[in-house]
């Protein structure tokens, strides 16, 4: 794998064989030694033009188990133009030696760009890009469902059969958009819950069913309910009128976790709004994968590190 | 050149049974004794000396995988290899004595790797390595102990080994590879 | 003294061959085996003659924007294109809003000498949208400015743009508007649509460029005005200008090539050179405007060529500017459109990119097209040969052509401007011989005048 950009591109054999690989990789979370030297010798930058500390030290975590060199590049702030500052950053980022660049960018689309790119010949891994895709978060989702559901049996096994249901911010959310592809991918069915105001123009053309209706969807009892963050500038947008009505209508609130089926799964990719989107109950039930998430999110993390820069494919 | 037949199924299982053998000799007894085969024929080779020395010994013997990918020096130089699970049986391996099983030894390149393995997944007091064919060529200062068949080769020929529970079939054979391996 | 020119069997754009003789900046005959000396003798074999190609829409980005485009480079650009006049844009710094700067763009587009430059002046005071600019000034200056545009951005204040359609009424000119919603295309990045959402790109929804032509049209019928459109782009806005059409509105509207051409889903890699405004449709909204301009609803092909400089390109999709080079590829993109795909002839094409721009823009000298006694501004064109487009072939200062390294039919082999030669042989006549040119017709022009 040269670099991870997006979920779209993955097939079904692809991504079964990053979320197997990950499960090697979260084998050596319990050893007494919790490093590997595969990528010794590589060097890692976390180039983040966004804020996300969450996302950063799990990446960091992740090539350190693997033995690389990190390097954090905060580029928030920057004085100079967006565009020369992307340009100008892969080069110097070349001229240091990166064999990998985990970018964090408010531009959709950014991190293929810089792979389109001569700027810069290293693996590029997209750690969320504006409103576009996010796909490390949906293969750690898959992840996280798989394990749910499979135990220590989920190699091998894709996702056939499952429902989830995604509710809040679609139109925003590269969450949203990265497991839509990925789920369905490996055979899980989608359904996205949201006001109108909040999903994109031709969302009838996706592979996933659209309600509007949050207790018509869980009363299919799905398997996977997965809450978006809402953010409050929406809110001033005019995207909905106000965080009462939309926690009332779009929440998952205490009555609404009772409807859900006994051995079904609340997710959240965080940080949570508890009392907005998600109540306190729903966050902390055991129902909830809110942690293991986090944890199953270094493993991914591993995977897609050691896929792009190990082998040929990896740059030397 | 075709494909040479060295070992058939019966020749297999007769090393491997002669390999048991030589493990409880030198371990005199199967106490504290844990098999660990080397993904992804080393493993199952593995299972069935573990299932020999119970059968020999009447006790059981715990076996278990050992991926080394990760450990390789040669992760640059190849295709994206795809690492194989790590089993290690449920006692663990601190103190014990550890017999590494792989099919073919070359160059010596994987058994360095799964010492390394090993290391970060315990402390094994001793560890012990046996397999199935040893073609020669060592580049480490790497000794099997035990032998199934010591098989002189020439690098550009290449050892197949097939095993019922991976392939359907059982043998080993040799041949040529055109420019060398 | 200027030269005689005589161009030998070119086929015009009604399909007859003929010769064409030139002498003192005009068409002195036309016909079969003219004999006459002449100083220059083209063979027109193979090759369409049309009258000079008129750009409505052109970003010279002089004064204030050099390093993009200089009034020099984007003549010269214009020129090996087979244009011999253009409409320079008012989005200049300063911008074109007074008497003074419309007056220095069209002196130094004479002194340079490869094209007519006719400045467009703004509507508002600074392009600000709030105070109309000093339209009758422009209007009387010696640019004589008949073209008012605020091209960048709307005029979306529906009083300030009926005020803008009466006042420049009273000056015989025209408004062209570009027509975007401010409010429905803030942040727009690409054409709304299922594209948009997947690559997560804001949208541009074509209901902002048809809601404004609607309210516009609406307004020029109520006030009694002429409005122009510029660079229509979707399927509704074609609707929205043949109801007005047959309404009997004095509407006038535009496409470019690339609208001809090309589709959305060349965002799909996020390559910047594909980012332009209005942004790239849907397959349909292509042929609906193909359609438009073939039966008339469409009056014009104008380029919006819009030339920036690398960096603004060379980064990611939403920090990059909008907008494409498009004058020296435009006759090739509009032959693999719309006439090679059997929708218009030469004859049209001759229309719809010299004629009724010419007159919308009320320049004079190009009513007749190539006829005895009108002024020699025409372009020889060879429609057989094909080639791949590269940035060598481009001759202004932006190199942001959406069609590198794509094969284009026809290329230009020879533009003439008022009887002197700007391009032969498919390359530009040095500065220094076509300005010296420029300066003999205009003191013959004084002498006979």
């Amino acid at each position: 794998m040269r670099h991870l950009l997006s979920t779209r591109d993955l097939s079904r054999d692809e991504a079964i064989a990053i979320l197997d690989v990950a499960e090697d990789m979260a084998d050596v979370a319990h050893r007494e030694v919790r490093k590997l030297p595969a990528l010794r010798g590589k060097t890692v930058v976390n180039l983040f033009f966004e804020d996300s500390t969450r996302t950063r030290i799990s990446f960091e975590a992740a090539a350190k188990r693997l033995s690389a060199d990190v390097i954090n590049f905060s580029a928030k702030g920057s004085s100079v133009s967006k565009g020369e500052s992307l340009k100008d950053t892969a080069q110097t980022l070349a001229a240091i030696g990166a064999d990998a660049v985990v970018i964090r960018h408010g531009a959709s689309g950014a991190p293929r760009v810089l792979a389109n790119s001569d700027w810069i010949d290293a693996a590029i891994v997209n750690a969320g890009d504006g409103t576009h895709e996010h796909p490390t978060q949906a293969l750690l989702d898959a992840f996280t469902i798989r394990r749910r559901l499979h135990g220590a049996d989920s190699r091998g096994h894709d996702l056939d059969g499952v429902s989830v249901a995604i509710v809040g911010d679609i139109l925003h959310s590269r969450v949203a958009r990265s497991n839509a592809w990925l789920l369905t991918t490996l055979g899980a069915s989608i359904t996205f819950v949201a006001p109108a105001t909040l999903l994109p123009i031709g969302i009838e053309n996706w592979p996933v069913e659209v309600r509007y209706d949050l207790d018509i969807a869980l009363a299919a009892k799905p398997d996977v309910v997965m809450m978006l963050r809402i953010q409050g500038e929406r809110m001033h947008a005019a995207f909905f009128p106000s965080a009462r009505e939309y926690s009332r209508i779009w929440g998952l609130d205490d009555e609404r976790l009772a409807m859900l089926a006994a051995d079904s799964i609340v997710m959240h990719p965080g940080p949570m709004n508890r009392g907005l989107e998600i109540s306190a109950a729903a966050a902390d039930s055991p129902r909830s994968t809110v942690r293991e998430q986090v944890a199953n999110g270094v493993s991914i993390r591993m995977a897609v590190l050691y896929l792009t820069l190990s082998g040929e494919g990896g740059k030397q | 050149m075709p494909a040479r037949t060295v070992l058939q199924q019966a020749d297999i299982t007769r090393a491997l049974t002669r390999i048991s053998h030589e493990i409880l000799e030198s371990n005199r007894g199967p106490d504290n004794l844990v098999v660990l085969g080397i993904p992804t024929r080393g493993v199952v080779l593995a299972a069935r000396i573990a299932a020999m020395l119970a059968e020999i010994s009447g006790t059981a013997v715990p076996s278990g995988s050992l991926d080394v990918t990760m450990y390789r020096d040669d992760l640059g130089r190849n295709p994206t290899r795809m690492p194989s699970p790590t089993e290690v049986p449920p006692g663990g391996i601190d103190g014990k004595t550890v017999v590494l099983v792989d099919d073919v030894l070359y160059s010596g390149r994987t058994i360095r790797s799964a010492l390394d393995a090993l290391g970060a997944i315990g402390r094994p007091s001793i560890v012990r390595l046996a397999t199935l064919v040893d073609r020669g060529h060592r580049e480490l200062p790497i000794r099997p102990d035990f032998v199934g068949k010591n098989l002189p080769s020439s690098t550009n020929e290449r050892i197949n080994v097939h095993l019922h529970e991976i392939d359907g079939d059982e043998f080993v054979t040799i041949e040529e590879i055109e420019g060398g391996e | 003294m200027t030269e005689t020119i005589l161009v030998r069997a070119v086929t015009l754009a009604d399909g007859t061959s003929s010769d064409i003789l030139v002498r003192d900046g005009r068409i002195a005959e036309l016909g079969r085996a003219i004999f006459a000396s002449a100083d220059r003798l083209i063979d027109g074999a193979g090759l369409i003659a049309l009258p000079g190609l008129v750009d409505l829409h052109t970003h010279l980005r002089e004064p204030g924007f050099e390093q993009s485009e200089t009034i020099f480079s984007g003549s010269r650009a214009a020129a090996i294109g087979g244009f011999t006049a253009v409409h320079a844009m008012a989005n200049t710094s300063p911008v074109a809003d007074t008497a003074g700067v419309v007056e220095q763009v069209m002196s130094l587009g004479d002194r340079h000498g490869y094209v007519t430059v006719r400045p467009i002046g703004a509507v508002t005071r600074g392009l600000e949208g709030q105070h109309l600019s000093e339209i009758g000034a422009m209007a009387n200056s010696r640019a004589k400015v008949r073209v008012f545009s605020d091209d960048g951005k709307c005029v979306s204040d529906a009083l300030l743009m009926r005020r803008a359609l009466e006042y420049v009424k009273t000056f015989g000119g025209v408004i062209a508007q570009h027509a975007q919603e401010p409010r429905l295309t803030e942040g727009a990045q690409m054409n709304e649509s299922t594209l948009s959402g997947e690559l997560g790109l804001a949208g541009w929804p074509a209901v902002a460029e048809e809601a404004i032509i609607a309210r516009d049209v609406l307004l020029a019928k109520h006030v009694g005005a002429r409005l122009h459109v510029c660079h229509l782009s979707t399927a509704g806005s074609v609707e929205v200008v043949r109801w007005a059409k047959a309404r009997g509105i004095d509407v006038t509207a535009e496409v470019t090539p690339h609208h001809l051409l090309l589709t959305e889903q060349l965002a799909a890699n996020y390559d910047s050179r594909y980012k332009v405004n209005p942004p790239l449709r849907r397959d349909e909204d292509v042929r609906a405007v193909r359609e438009g301009l073939a039966d008339g609803t469409i009056d014009i092909i104008a380029t919006d060529h819009a030339p920036h400089p690398v960096e603004a390109k060379d980064c990611e999709w939403e920090a990059a500017a909008f907008g494409m080079v498009g004058l020296e590829s435009a006759l090739s993109v509009v032959q693999a459109s719309v006439v090679d795909t059997g929708l218009l002839d030469w004859a049209d094409i001759a229309r719809v990119f010299s004629k009724t721009p010419a007159a919308i823009g009320q320049l004079a000298g190009y009513a007749q097209g190539i006829a005895v006694g009108a002024p020699a501004s025409f372009t020889l064109y060879d429609p057989s040969v094909s080639r791949v487009f590269e940035a060598t072939q481009l001759r202004g200062k932006g190199v942001n052509s959406p069609y590198l390294s794509t094969t284009l039919p026809g290329r230009i082999m020879a533009t003439f401007h008022r009887g002197y030669a700007t391009v032969l042989d498919g390359e530009l006549v040095d500065a220094e011989t076509v300005a010296a040119a420029a300066r003999a017709h205009d003191q013959a022009g004084a002498g006979r005048g």
